[in-house]
């Protein structure tokens, strides 16, 4: 039985992937996630890994893409500007079948922004900045043992796809701490034990075929088929990944989305509102993508309106109004440059909009 | 039950995060909830530093950001200028006398003047001024058993720093006795 | 009866895409001849980069991947730190290396990778159809320098073995040439030091093989040989540039 242990996220982060089966970290220093490098450099050693301080955000992510076609378990964390410069990467790592497991750390912007927390990086977490067709699971804890829990299982998820994929946290996460349990540790693939586990890795061994892994297909018919083929497995994705939480959506008045910090600082708005005698439920995507559309069904007939929650200038209404179908207004309160809003402000945010809808 | 709201601030070096974090702890070992938030970034330049943390007995932390604190302690002046206004009404704000000669503005708040500086002078370590403060703090406001405080005192001043233990157990009670 | 010639089971047994005269061919053969005559075949994983050669998976017979442009040897860096005990390599052209990949190269380069890397320079742009490269000669006609570079537009062409020769990383750094086959030969002992210093874990090592591009230099196969062991070798001079291995005895 695993103890429990108060942790900073950061550290709890990159714990948790290691007991996940990572060994190999790339990435370059960026604020708020820094701690995460600096623990791998300490831990992964120990632990039969190996840690690489990369030039750029751009040899991180190729390095990692590196890892992982040679059929290691590799992790990178970073923040906004750097995932953004990350995209190509990420890119190519869908268009070779590479799995790789990366912690974005959110924080504000655009541009370099600032260092505190923010959510602006959601349309470029599940759109993606990369060219071409290609999806990456985005997760998005709410809590450290919830991030701890998605960061243990995204490498199994990573190669059980051959695909990258995403935890979304922010600045808030990263230096809060909370009491968590950690998993037990998993297996991790030793080199020797890499061309039989992964036979389409690039292992350098003699195992009858030869390994090649690539992105670029110059027949366009072979680059279609190839497209169709990813899309296949993102659609199984789709119906495996889904993640979501709902909270009293029964008779709710006003229902919140929100995820991640502003999940949390929704459900305290939600028992407020309670206490002045206002129904308020919440859908918390758990998965940015695949997105949960249906449970937007579940809203009830009671309900007036639903409120997205952002530290964006409201990035994820577009998904919301895909779930909700026009049936209630959507409305948005939001906070951006790395201000948070208070619950309270939440509170009387959300009275005011009810005025208006009744 | 309700979850309690807490916050420190002092300037770097005084120990406000620790004070959050042995409650956070002390939270855990009690089997309770609890989150603690720094400041971070270039809100600690200048040598700043405050902390949160919520304790919530039963059920998860909603929240870990707040916006009234059922007790603030502040070991600085410009802590207390800057958040007088987060105590909750009726709540409590726990001055640090021996560095702040300024009287608190409100009279909607309980407030206690402690010299913890010279308290701890006085017991032989100033180090521990925040642990004075801290003890102060339990006395108005009991959030965890006093047992799960000794237990996070235990294992931090273990091995090399066991013989701190005692004169922080002691800090930890000073205040109670400074007043009886 | 004896064979006088036989293909190396380094190449895979189909006819490579690269034009009339391009020396990309002999390039890939003798590193793959050399990797076979070493037995390392089985053991060996090869990065491809963007540029004419991004099919070089096709044609060698080793465990392959591509690279983002320029980005081989970040990616190699990662394959090394999963298979310490293979043999690890990169094929980069110089737009590749020398333009987009410069700080890819440098860093691996610095931090002394224990991986071998090909350079192939060509000064040009072959694939996207001959453009000014950052190899160009002054001088040299390219659909971006149509009256030739000049100095006052685009600056001076960069000499990578010079500049690699300067870090402390590097264990082995070579230019060579494949214009003539006593060259050829000698690009070839080059290739062997350089698996050898990476087998024996003496740190990063490199090989620039001068190379032609006939059909965007606008020469005949010939005319371009001719040009390479002239003007071309002139202002890239053929040579050791580091060898630890010599140093130390």
């Amino acid at each position: 039985m695993s103890d429990k242990v108060l942790m900073k996220g950061n550290e709890a982060f990159a714990e948790a992937v290691i007991r996940g089966g990572v060994r190999f970290y790339f990435g370059y220093p960026i604020t708020p996630q820094s701690e995460i490098p600096e623990f791998m450099s300490r831990e992964l050693p120990k632990r039969g890994g190996k840690f690489l301080q990369a030039e750029s955000e751009l040899g991180a992510i190729n390095m990692a893409y590196g890892c992982g076609a040679a059929g290691g378990s590799g992790f990178i964390s970073s923040s906004s500007p750097g995932i953004a410069l990350m995209q190509e990467g990420m890119s190519f790592l869908c268009g070779a079948e590479v799995p790789v497991t990366l912690l974005n750390v959110s924080r504000g912007g655009p541009g370099i922004g600032s260092i505190q927390p923010g959510q602006a990086d959601y349309n470029q977490v599940t759109r993606g900045g990369g060219n071409g067709d290609y999806r990456i699971p985005v997760f998005a804890p709410a809590s450290i043992q919830e991030a701890v829990d998605i960061l243990y299982e995204a490498p199994s998820i990573a190669d059980k796809y051959r695909n990258p994929v995403m935890v979304l946290a922010d600045g808030l996460m990263g230096q809060m701490m909370e009491p968590v349990i950690l998993p037990e540790e998993k297996h991790a693939y030793t080199s020797q034990e890499i061309p039989l586990a992964k036979p389409w890795a690039i292992s350098g061994s003699e195992k009858g075929e030869r390994s090649v892994v690539k992105s670029l297909r110059l027949q366009p018919e072979v680059l279609e088929a190839h497209v169709e083929h990813l899309y296949e497995k993102y659609a199984e994705m789709e119906k495996e990944l889904e993640r979501v939480e709902c909270v009293d959506l029964e008779d709710a008045e006003v229902v919140f989305v929100a995820f991640g910090t502003m999940a949390r600082l929704a459900r305290e708005a939600m028992e407020l509102l309670e206490a002045q005698g206002i129904r308020a439920g919440m859908i918390r995507p758990i998965s940015l993508w695949p997105y949960p559309y249906k449970a937007f069904d579940r809203i009830s007939d009671r309900t007036r309106v639903v409120i997205s929650v952002e530290l964006s200038m409201g990035q994820m209404l577009q998904d919301i109004n895909l779930g909700v179908k026009g049936r209630v207004p959507v409305k948005l309160i939001h906070r951006v440059g790395g201000m948070l809003p208070t619950s309270l402000e939440v509170v009387e945010k959300t009275k005011k909009i009810l005025e208006e809808v009744r | 039950m309700a979850s309690y709201k807490l916050f420190f601030a002092g300037s770097g070096g005084q120990g406000v995060l620790t004070m959050g974090q042995m409650l956070t702890y002390a939270a855990m070992y009690a089997d309770m909830n609890a989150t603690w938030l720094p400041s971070y970034g270039p809100e600690m330049r200048g040598g700043t530093a405050n902390c949160t943390v919520v304790i919530s007995p039963d059920k998860p932390v909603s929240c870990p950001l707040i916006y009234e604190a059922d007790d603030v302690v502040v070991m600085n002046l410009p802590s207390l200028i800057k958040f007088e206004s987060l105590v909750k009404p009726g709540g409590n704000l726990f001055i640090n006398s021996s560095m702040i000669e300024q009287k608190a503005t409100r009279d909607d708040i309980n407030v206690i003047y402690v010299p913890a500086n010279d308290i701890a002078l006085e017991l032989g370590n100033a180090r521990t001024a925040n642990v004075v403060m801290l003890g102060a703090m339990f006395l108005a406001d009991p959030v965890v058993p006093v047992a799960m405080i000794y237990k996070i005192m235990e294992k931090t001043f273990s091995g090399r720093k066991a013989h701190l233990l005692d004169i922080n157990k002691t800090a930890f009670h000073a205040w109670e006795n400074y007043e009886a | 009866m004896k064979p006088v010639f036989t293909v190396t089971k380094g190449m895979l047994p189909v006819s490579t895409s690269y034009c009339p005269g391009c020396t990309h061919g002999v390039a890939h053969r003798i590193i793959m001849e050399t990797l076979a005559e070493m037995g390392l075949l089985g053991k060996t994983i090869g990065v491809a980069p963007i540029g004419c050669s991004v099919v070089a998976h096709q044609f060698m017979n080793v465990d392959m991947c591509e690279a983002a442009h320029g980005r081989a040897p970040a990616v190699a860096s990662g394959i090394r730190r999963v298979h310490p005990e293979r043999v690890v390599f990169t094929y980069q052209g110089d737009g590749d290396l020398a333009s987009i990949g410069m700080g890819e190269i440098v860093h691996a380069a610095a931090r002394g990778e224990k991986f071998s890397t090909f350079f192939i320079n060509n000064g040009i742009y072959g694939m996207t159809g001959g453009q000014m490269a950052p190899t160009t000669l002054i001088g040299q006609r390219s659909t971006t320098s149509v009256d030739g570079r000049t100095r006052e537009q685009a600056g001076m062409p960069l000499r990578i073995c010079e500049l690699l020769a300067t870090l402390d990383g590097p264990a082995y750094i070579e230019r060579v040439s494949l214009d003539t086959p006593a060259h050829i030969r000698a690009a070839k002992k080059a290739v062997r030091k350089a698996f050898e210093y990476q087998l024996a874990g003496k740190g990063f090592t490199f090989v620039e093989l001068l190379s032609t591009c006939p059909t965007n230099w606008g020469l005949t196969p010939y005319e371009a040989m001719k040009r390479m062991g002239s003007e071309v070798a002139a202002y890239y001079p053929l040579g050791v540039y580091k060898d630890t291995g010599k140093e130390a005895e």
